[in-house]
């Protein structure tokens, strides 16, 4: 165990690997022979196994949610802000989970696996996966841990979203659900959203039909420009005029050449980066699994009669000018958990930067997060 | 143990389904869960007191009252209760109708504005009053609608809706004050249902 590199950082994290060899039926059909799941925790399992805290990631997210890998790394996980020794998520208090999803591009199973059947890798033949599959996986490698119920489960946007379905799927085993800046499905906007972005990839003459590895080619525009759109929905009108303005990087409007504003080189650099680190085909797989949600679909599209499944607890958060995800969407997740009888709080917190707020060191929103897991880990004996 | 919420605990069946409008801390969903069971939620918009009830385990909801209860469906409630912040609301009457769409019943508590230390002060100071029970000066007062008994209870008699039961206590809440009580009471507290039809009443008469 290496020295913690900063007061409320875990450290030196290593990544881990459950190898699963039983065959798993997707909700789509599918079977896959087997499938890796990598992950991290993060602070000591209890000697009752009972301080479990499950972290799911978002569309673009992995196991990577806290510390660094070496003292070299420049950036910690994504979600370090959260996640440490006397932070909201501490781990003094819990034994953190946090896993890359089935499908994913940082390690466990997705694409760029190879398909025993054909030898080649899986590519854009990588089976849809969907929310419920995540559940029953994040369930299996819980097992393999030896963790029988989580304490609670916690996930902010696509993250929030596998929370709310493990309430629902195992309501034995989560005694707390963390929905933030959530919805109980997506809107029609949303989707289209989503649309644009895959439309971007798939029309990249890199892209190849979802083949480019197999041609040394990468989608790099068409995933630059789906990032770039993802990353305006991500902030807010008031948050990007707040950072950017109508600043200029270089040129000068008065002559009217070579201008380049600040906002297009942020977007530029942040989607050239993002080509860089992800997969294309896992970025269609996983806007597919946030198209598809929707866990009222089961029972008759009544999300009442689906969170009456749920024995488990929720805080349920949201911000302001988060219009992705906005609050009135977690709004109908709370008026649903009231109609079924749950116990659910919820807080709406001010702020400026939009969806992307859940990653953000927001005063009132990690003194809330850690009011609820405070309590929490006082009643599990963390 | 507060007497207030004793006395309220005694107005609510074991097992309701509460929802207390402007619940505060939650002490009284808190000893409502304890002494009755109760599945109770709160609503709230002060951040701190939302803060201090997601810390205690109280189902808690940020909202403003003044937005409206458009988002509870009717009869989600058994009980829908109100303690001492219908005179801080921006449309009492509306309220008063939205609780007891969402709720079988409601309990209503509120300060007395006809109290005699109002009366004195109005009277013969030419000020505002500042009591006990009203606190604030006029100029940063949260209560925009203060009424006295006597208003509360015409305005409920003429919207027909059903007075189950109905005291007033002192400012410590421990004596029921039954004589001249809109001169010498403090807080009424009010258990209503809704409108009867006409010709009809509760008590048979």
């Amino acid at each position: 165990m290496q020295a913690n590199d900063q007061p409320g950082s875990v450290g030196i994290v290593v990544p881990q690997t459950a190898r699963f060899d039983a065959p798993l039926t997707l909700q789509c059909g599918v079977t896959l022979p087997g499938f890796e799941l990598v992950y991290e925790t993060y602070g000591e399992l209890n000697a009752s196994r009972s301080n479990a805290l499950l972290v799911c990631h978002a569309l673009s997210g992995d196991h990577h949610a806290a510390g660094r890998h070496s003292p070299e790394d420049a950036k910690p996980g994504w979600w370090d802000t959260c996640i440490g020794p006397g932070k909201p998520i501490d781990t003094n208090l819990f034994h953190v989970v946090s896993l890359n999803n089935l499908g994913g591009c940082n390690g466990s199973t997705g694409p760029r696996f190879t398909d025993s059947s054909t030898g080649e890798p899986y590519g854009a033949n990588f089976p849809t996966v969907t929310v419920k599959d995540w559940v029953r996986s994040q369930a299996m490698l819980a097992d393999r841990l030896g963790i029988e119920r989580f304490a609670a489960v916690v996930g902010g946007s696509l993250g929030g979203m596998q929370a709310l379905q493990w309430a629902i799927d195992e309501p034995e085993r989560i005694a707390n659900a963390v929905v933030i800046a959530a919805a109980p499905k997506l809107s029609a906007q949303n989707i289209a959203f989503n649309e644009i972005a895959r439309q971007a990839i798939v029309s990249d003459p890199d892209f190849h039909q979802g083949t480019y590895f197999r041609k040394g080619a990468n989608p790099d525009k068409g995933l630059m420009l789906a990032r770039m759109l993802g990353h305006v929905t991500y902030l807010s009108d008031g948050g990007m005029g707040d950072r950017f303005g109508r600043e200029l990087k270089s040129g000068d409007i008065g002559s009217a050449q070579d201008v380049q504003f600040q906002v297009e080189s942020y977007l530029h650099y942040q989607g050239t980066s993002f080509s860089r680190r992800f997969d294309a085909n896992t970025y269609i797989l996983m806007t597919r699994a946030l198209d598809y949600f929707d866990p009222a679909l089961d029972f008759g599209g009544d999300l009442v009669r689906a969170l009456g499944q749920a024995r488990a607890k929720f805080l349920v958060l949201s911000f302001t000018s988060d219009w992705r995800f906005s609050p009135e969407r977690s709004g109908e997740i709370v008026d649903a958990l009231i109609a079924a009888g749950r116990d659910v709080a919820n807080a709406t917190v001010h702020s400026t930067a939009g969806h992307d707020s859940f990653l953000l060191p927001i005063e009132r929103y990690c003194d809330l997060l850690g009011a609820y897991l405070g309590r929490v880990a006082a009643e599990v004996g963390g | 143990m507060r007497r207030d919420l004793e006395i309220i605990a005694e107005l609510v069946n074991p097992g309701a389904r509460v929802l207390d409008l402007g619940c505060g801390d939650g002490d009284l969903l808190r000893h409502l869960a304890s002494v009755k069971g109760v599945n109770g939620y709160g609503i709230e918009k002060d951040a701190d007191e939302i803060a201090i009830c997601i810390r205690a385990g109280v189902n808690v909801i940020e909202h403003d009252l003044d937005d409206g209860l458009s988002r509870f469906p009717d009869s989600s409630f058994d009980m829908v209760v109100m303690t001492e912040t219908l005179q801080a609301v921006a449309a009492p009457e509306r309220l008063l109708d939205e609780m007891l769409r969402i709720g079988e019943e409601c309990i209503v508590t509120f300060p007395n504005f006809g109290h005699w230390r109002c009366r004195v002060q109005l009277a013969s100071r030419g000020r505002m009053p500042v009591a006990r029970h009203i606190p604030h000066s006029w100029y940063d007062t949260p209560n925009i609608h203060l009424c006295t008994f006597r208003d509360f209870e015409e305005l409920v008699t003429a919207k027909g809706i059903d007075i189950i039961e109905r005291f007033v206590v002192d400012a410590s809440y421990e004596k029921r004050v039954r004589r001249v009580p809109n001169l010498f009471g403090t807080i009424a507290f009010y258990r209503l249902g809704r409108a009867l039809p006409l010709g009809r009443c509760r008590h048979g008469g």
